[in-house]
């Protein structure tokens, strides 16, 4: 394994019964680096970061991540994972639900922790609300600070920018600025190319399963999103 | 330890959420007393052969009236996919499995004891003769009901017709842990002698609890992560 | 080679299967106490064995696919279990019919036959949930475990109602009903039908496993379609 490498994909299959949904992938991505996944949908985006998150297992192939299998106890301290849904309990309040995942992380001083939180995502008046209460800005909010919540040295974000309000989207962007200031390792998937490429290091371009391409995120991706579809897949082909 | 701290964690978020809603513990405690009323139209209430079968009327009802509350332990992580995250965190499936367990039987305990109060008034059953070894009784039978009640209900979390399934597949798995649960509690609430008959039983229920508690643990990775 | 090998095998069972009615019908006398209806025992218990054969055949066939990932044991475990099913199905009809000539009644919840239709019940949970689920791979994985849990359970159901049964007797389906072993010719009968049956339940497991695995390709094929 490469020293810097945080996450490597080896060789991986993965089947829903004989249908491949990612094909012989391999893709590494280093300590401290920031991995966009772009592909349309159905992919392999959501698959990849499944099978990251440790929530969706692989028939061929290795994935370790800082040399571990996705689903070690002790890689699962330092993920966090934001999935299409927000991950948070509507009957509970924010803090309530904030604590419960705290206590999951493993954080010691968790009323602390969650106050400051609650406190930067601007719901620390309406911590005791039911979530069901919440307005969708109020809950997309809430479910970055369970994500961040812990400060995790990997970040799995499938979409995250997808729904977002404003404000949301400038807060998570803040978030993942400061994220890789502290050295942590991004993997994001996103149809938000600008916002991804933004602060994106490395980009991966997947098509049906495949990598068509992985390498570093470039100044001419940044001024031509579509730079990489028309290059390397097959709509673009076309 | 480590997952027994993490499964209490669980059920102590289950039992906040059941405590403020109070959806199941309702809705399971109102269909235990509405079979109740039924069951007096089958028999008649007051002969000696209630207190004989006493059992069997007790554990169907618990167990039809359990099926409301195992019903709604996973599918409470389905909105927002709450399962995902609870995946994705430091959390063992086997403590989330336990842990939910652990919801169920504490929701139903409860359900079981208003019912057990309600059977008394309603059928002039003096069910309180053996007080420790119906606990025992109760505490071991309901903790299986709740072992296999979360194992189905995470085996069928993401499936169609998941609460027409769930009972189907459960009631017969449930089959040695009911006739031990009935076995006994008929001897108690009769206030016959227990003999080795009943002591059988009461291992029965234990080694069914051990058993499936073990299975679960063993196969929770296996059910839960895809 | 698989079809080959079920045809093959059905063959053998088909003239087994005539020889041992042949050896049922005109060999063999009717049985002292119960008469010429004892026959259906040729049937019911050699079905019930099969089948009980049958769940642990597909308990160890889960056991393989969660730890080997390959297909061939899900598909085959599934097929073992609708065939056993089957078998299961005609012990209990057999079983009846039976009770029903010599007692009167249609079901005497004795502890086999109870026993029989609780595993019937579980079996039928796994065919059930295999319906509800669409992807192989999730419902190879589920149902796998679901196997495990009933195979585990039927060990302890049996025992259970059998206690049960001891402690509240009831009418009890032994076709020996003046005591005693079987008689040595009918014996012979009796393991040769096992034996016939055995070799039709494979034949049919050969067949449904191929429909499994038609039926995977076809997912995979529809998938591939769908994502084009």
């Amino acid at each position: 394994m490469k020293p810097s490498a945080a996450i490597e994909i080896d060789h991986v299959w993965k089947f829903y019964g004989d249908y491949p949904a990612l094909r012989d992938y391999t893709l590494t991505v280093g300590q401290g680096s920031c991995c966009a996944l772009l592909g349309r949908n159905g992919a392999g985006k959501t698959t990849i970061l499944r099978i990251l998150a440790g929530l969706s297992s692989h028939q061929r192939g290795a994935v370790r991540i800082l040399g571990a299998s996705p689903r070690s106890g002790d890689v699962r301290t330092r993920v966090g994972f934001l999935g299409h849904g927000i991950g948070v309990y509507e009957d509970l309040s924010a803090r309530e639900n904030l604590v419960f995942f705290a206590r999951v992380v493993g954080i010691e001083n968790r009323s602390q922790t969650v106050d400051g939180w609650l406190e930067r995502v601007g719901l620390a008046r309406v911590a005791s609300m039911p979530v069901r209460q919440f307005s969708r800005g109020m809950r997309q909010r809430l479910a970055l600070a369970r994500t961040f919540l812990h400060a995790p040295d990997l970040l799995f974000l499938d979409e995250p920018f997808t729904s977002l309000d404003d404000r949301a989207i400038a807060m998570l962007s803040e978030l993942l600025v400061q994220a890789r200031q502290r050295g942590a390792t991004i993997v994001l998937s996103t149809h938000q190319l600008r916002e991804a490429l933004a602060i994106a290091s490395h980009v991966a371009l997947i098509e049906n399963g495949r990598l068509r391409f992985s390498g570093e995120r470039t100044t001419e991706m940044l001024e031509d999103p579509a730079l990489l579809y028309r290059l390397h897949t097959e709509l673009g082909a076309d | 330890m480590r997952v027994l701290r993490q499964a209490l964690s669980v059920a102590y978020k289950d039992l906040a959420i059941e405590l403020r809603t109070k959806e199941s513990l309702n809705a399971a405690g109102a269909f235990a007393i509405a079979i109740l009323l039924l069951l007096s139209f089958v028999f008649d209430p007051f002969s000696d052969v209630v207190r004989e079968m006493s059992g069997g009327l007790l554990w169907l009802v618990f167990a039809f009236s359990g099926a409301l509350i195992f019903n709604r332990g996973f599918s409470r992580e389905l909105p927002n996919e709450c399962l995902d995250a609870l995946l994705a965190s430091p959390l063992s499936p086997a403590s989330l499995l336990i842990g939910k367990a652990g919801g169920i039987f504490v929701t139903l305990l409860p359900v079981e004891l208003v019912s057990l109060f309600v059977f008394g008034i309603f059928y002039n059953v003096r069910w309180w003769l053996h007080p420790p070894e119906l606990a025992a009784i109760f505490v071991l039978a309901t903790w299986g009901i709740a072992i296999v009640g979360a194992v189905f209900g995470a085996l069928t979390v993401n499936l169609r017709l998941r609460e027409l399934m769930l009972p189907v597949i459960i009631y017969p798995l449930l089959i040695p842990l009911l006739i031990g649960a009935i076995e006994v509690t008929n001897t108690l609430i009769a206030n016959h002698p227990v003999t080795d008959y009943e002591w059988l039983w009461a291992r029965v229920l234990l080694v069914f609890d051990v058993v499936m508690t073990a299975l679960a643990s063993v196969l929770a990775e296996t059910i839960l992560v895809n | 080679m698989r079809e080959r090998l079920s045809i093959v095998l059905a063959a053998i069972a088909a003239l087994l299967l005539a020889n041992n009615l042949h050896a049922m019908f005109l060999t063999l006398p009717d049985e002292a106490m119960q008469g010429a209806i004892y026959r259906i025992l040729f049937f019911h218990a050699p079905a019930a064995m099969v089948g009980m054969i049958g769940y642990f055949v597909a308990l160890t066939l889960s056991i393989m696919y969660l730890s080997f990932g390959d297909f061939k044991y899900d598909s085959l475990a599934a097929s073992v279990i609708e065939v056993s099913l089957v078998f299961s199905l005609v012990n209990i009809v057999t079983g009846s019919i039976w009770a029903r000539i010599i007692w009167g009644i249609w079901w005497t919840w004795d502890y086999r036959l109870t026993s029989a239709l609780v595993c019937v019940l579980i079996f039928s949970g796994y065919i059930m949930l295999r319906r509800a689920i669409d992807e192989p791979t999730q419902r190879a994985r589920l149902s796998s475990a679901l196997c495990i849990f009933g195979c585990v359970d039927v060990v302890i159901v049996w025992k259970s109602i059998e206690w049960f049964r001891n402690q509240h007797p009831g009418p009890v389906l032994d076709f020996r009903t003046g005591g005693g072993r079987m008689d040595p010719a009918m014996s012979h009968v009796f393991y040769m039908n096992f034996l016939a049956l055995l070799l039709v339940a494979t034949a049919l497991v050969l067949i449904r496993t191929r429909q499994e695995s038609t039926a995977r390709e076809i997912d995979s094929l529809r998938r591939v379609a769908h994502a084009a």
